[in-house]
């Protein structure tokens, strides 16, 4: 009978890390449906990226009073986890408070956790009314499940560090009325000022309150893991893939496709015969699409983008064309790619293998109106505090709808084939180049 | 350029003056300017002339990588035939598209912008700016995103102008906040799409706020947008729009 409760918290465990790896692999599954791209290079200079962005956070800094709060939440998250794993040790052993021989350096740790905990809760707190009272744009202008979902990730989070500081209050008490079991452990510079609300209690109420939080605290942990998944909280771990595998480039420039480059090339080459058969394996070969008018047609990097990316905003607040009342969103751009990402995955997982629906991710999610009014100046690219890039997958698309489609506006029709036909987007002869030199 | 092959020497540099270098009548200003400043340097230059196409920049953002490729293949040739080593434009996309987006199709030169090839004429020496008429006027100095945020230059234009003892203002939104003109992307040669405000009208105001004699600019696009910005605010009288060069070779009366 002792052993119920280590038998339950390991069933809880498995099932709670089970299911978050299933619906993990379908998120790796899906990015995997994107074209291919090579970003195995340059490891040390990726590492650096990743080191400062995801882990230092210098991007978020940039607007001190979100980038602050954000690195507190960031930092309680992670130090707070040294704390998960003593629960989990516990759990499993049936031991309690299994760190407890580190003596003054436990003191020291749970002490720091109870601040950050605090902190934390301070933080969501200014979070939530920035969200939802203060008047901020890039959050007002959320609405449906972008806005609830934000939210509920803010209660989550208030809600674990209240468990987690009751927990520990309890306990304190527990500790002074020298019960068994609860050896005198740890230090509690936030608790001690909610234990208080216990006192006169007796040993087993605060024993089942004590329990009680710390059963909810680690089942709370495990359900805002598999949340996750379904959230856009997705950053707090591909985050760092993100800014490993981004784009290491100059930000103005754009891939050149290769595909158009052995075009060029065998148009420019006076031996090639332009009757000849292709060759077998040329024929067999699927046709290549130029650009982008599916998920598919994306590459994986702009994939983990969409999966990445949290929808701050910030990329939109910055946007020219957005701010001066164009339909473009950069950040619509990312969250529309990941619900059709989605939406394809969840195609695949149905039907075993895509079955067509009908629709894409140009048209049916991204309007060309919203492509055309890009002025490609990569204010967007510049304010994603984890190098997402909603540019490259903006001129992906245009090439589709140019390369494909012929769908340019005419204004660039014309501007196109005044390149064409005299070397210079506009209706000049091209001998008249040098005129500026005798005028 | 050909001449100089026919003659079997080698420039310096070679001066990529670009399609609105070429025809735009504001812009050919910009390119004069700059070659008298060339001039007074004693650089040995040449330009490409009628051999000069469209770098395939705004077909590139347009979408059209095809019509960029063949400008780019085309130009390409054209430069290594005459083994061009080294390249400078007064025009940020000019310059982002030569140094960043050639190479991969066999196109390998120093490329540089004309505020960084004119800061380094300044520090060998070989250019003297001086304030002149311009010493004590209030400048603001507009980033194209194409030299900034795409190529993190933002030092070199303002060197030059702190050279002419002028007072250099920035916008509240700089350097890598920059915000476009509104002419990049290629939208420079389509009408907007439809919003409340146009950009280059958003940018102006920014550059009004820190009320400018002038406002300084280091591209022929923004400078179109923000002339055009001055003048949707009647501010034309009073203030201008200048290019850097301009600005050098205005001051010493060239």
């Amino acid at each position: 009978m002792q052993y119920i409760p280590n038998i339950l918290f390991v069933i809880v465990l498995v099932a709670g890390i089970g299911y978050f790896t299933k619906n993990i692999r379908k998120v790796i599954r899906n990015i995997r449906l994107g074209q291919d791209v090579d970003r195995s290079d340059k490891k040390g200079e990726r590492f650096k990226k990743m080191a400062m962005i995801a882990m230092g956070q210098s991007k978020m800094v940039r607007r001190p009073i979100a980038g602050i709060l954000h690195l507190i939440v960031y930092l309680g998250f992670i130090i707070i986890n040294i704390e998960v794993l003593e629960i989990i040790i516990d759990g499993i052993f049936g031991t309690h408070r299994v760190f407890a021989p580190l003596g003054s350096f436990y003191d020291f740790l749970i002490g720091s956790f109870e601040i950050l905990a605090l902190l934390v809760l301070v933080s969501v707190i200014i979070f939530w009314i920035r969200r939802n009272v203060i008047n901020i744009k890039r959050f007002k202008t959320l609405k449906g499940w972008p806005k609830n979902d934000g939210n509920i990730i803010l209660y989550f989070e208030v809600v674990l560090m209240t468990l987690f500081l009751t927990m520990n209050a309890a306990d304190l008490q527990l500790q002074e009325l020298g019960a068994a079991h609860y050896i005198k452990a740890g230090s509690y510079p936030v608790s001690q000022f909610i234990s208080p609300l216990f006192d006169g209690m007796s040993q087993s109420s605060l024993f089942l309150i004590e329990r009680t939080a710390w059963w909810l605290h680690i089942i709370g942990i495990l359900v805002f893991l598999n949340y996750l998944y379904f959230s856009k909280h997705l950053h707090i771990m591909l985050a760092f893939p993100n800014t490993y595998y981004g784009d290491l480039k100059p930000q103005g420039e754009l891939d050149n496709l290769e595909a158009v480059t052995n075009e060029v090339k065998l148009m420019m080459d006076p031996s090639a015969d332009p009757f000849a058969a292709p060759s077998e394996d040329a024929a067999e070969a699927e046709p290549s699409t130029f650009g982008a008018s599916d998920v598919t047609d994306l590459n994986w990097v702009q994939l983990l983008n969409a999966y990445t990316c949290t929808e701050c905003g910030r990329c939109t607040s910055e946007c020219p064309a957005n701010q001066t009342g164009k339909k473009l969103s950069p950040r619509k751009i990312m969250m529309d790619t990941r619900d059709r990402l989605k939406e394809v995955g969840d195609n695949i997982d149905k039907n075993g293998s895509f079955v067509d629906d009908g629709k894409k991710l140009l048209n049916d999610y991204i309007t060309p109106e919203e492509l055309w009014a890009c002025t490609s100046c990569n204010a967007c690219v510049e304010a994603c505090p984890v190098s997402i890039s909603p540019l490259s997958i903006i001129i992906d698309m245009r090439r589709y709808l140019v390369m494909e489609e012929s769908a340019a506006p005419t204004d660039l029709n014309n501007m196109m084939s005044n390149i064409e036909n005299n070397g210079a987007p506009w209706p000049f002869n091209q001998m008249d180049r040098l005129n500026w030199s005798d005028e | 350029m050909a001449e100089y092959m026919a003659e079997g020497k080698k420039p310096e540099v070679l001066f990529w003056v670009g399609c609105a270098g070429s025809f735009d009548d504001r812009a050919k200003k910009i390119t004069k300017a700059f070659v008298k400043l060339l001039h007074s340097a004693n650089v040995d230059f040449a330009v490409l002339g009628t051999e000069e196409s469209c770098t395939g920049d705004p077909a590139k953002r347009a979408g059209n990588e095809f019509l960029f490729q063949m400008q780019a293949v085309t130009n390409i040739e054209v430069m290594n035939a005459y083994e061009i080593k080294k390249v400078v434009t007064a025009c940020p996309h000019c310059f982002n598209t030569l140094k960043n987006e050639y190479p991969v199709l066999g196109g390998d030169y120093e490329v540089m912008h004309h505020t960084q090839f004119l800061k380094s004429l300044l520090d060998e020496g070989r250019l003297a700016v001086e304030g002149g008429k311009f010493k004590g006027k209030r400048i603001t100095f507009h980033d194209p995103c194409y030299l900034g945020r795409a190529n993190n230059v933002y030092e070199a234009p303002r060197d030059l102008l702190k050279k002419l003892e002028v007072e250099l203002v920035e916008m509240k939104r700089c350097k890598r906040d920059g915000l476009c003109c509104g002419a990049g992307g290629a939208q420079m040669f389509k009408e907007p799409e439809p919003g409340n405000k146009d950009v280059n009208i958003e940018r102006t105001e920014d550059a009004l706020e820190t009320k400018p004699d002038i406002i300084a600019a280091g591209c022929p696009f923004c400078n179109t947008m923000m002339t055009d910005g001055v003048k949707n605010k009647e501010k034309e009288d009073s203030i201008e729009v200048m290019d850097v060069a301009e600005l050098i070779a205005n001051a010493q009366d060239l």
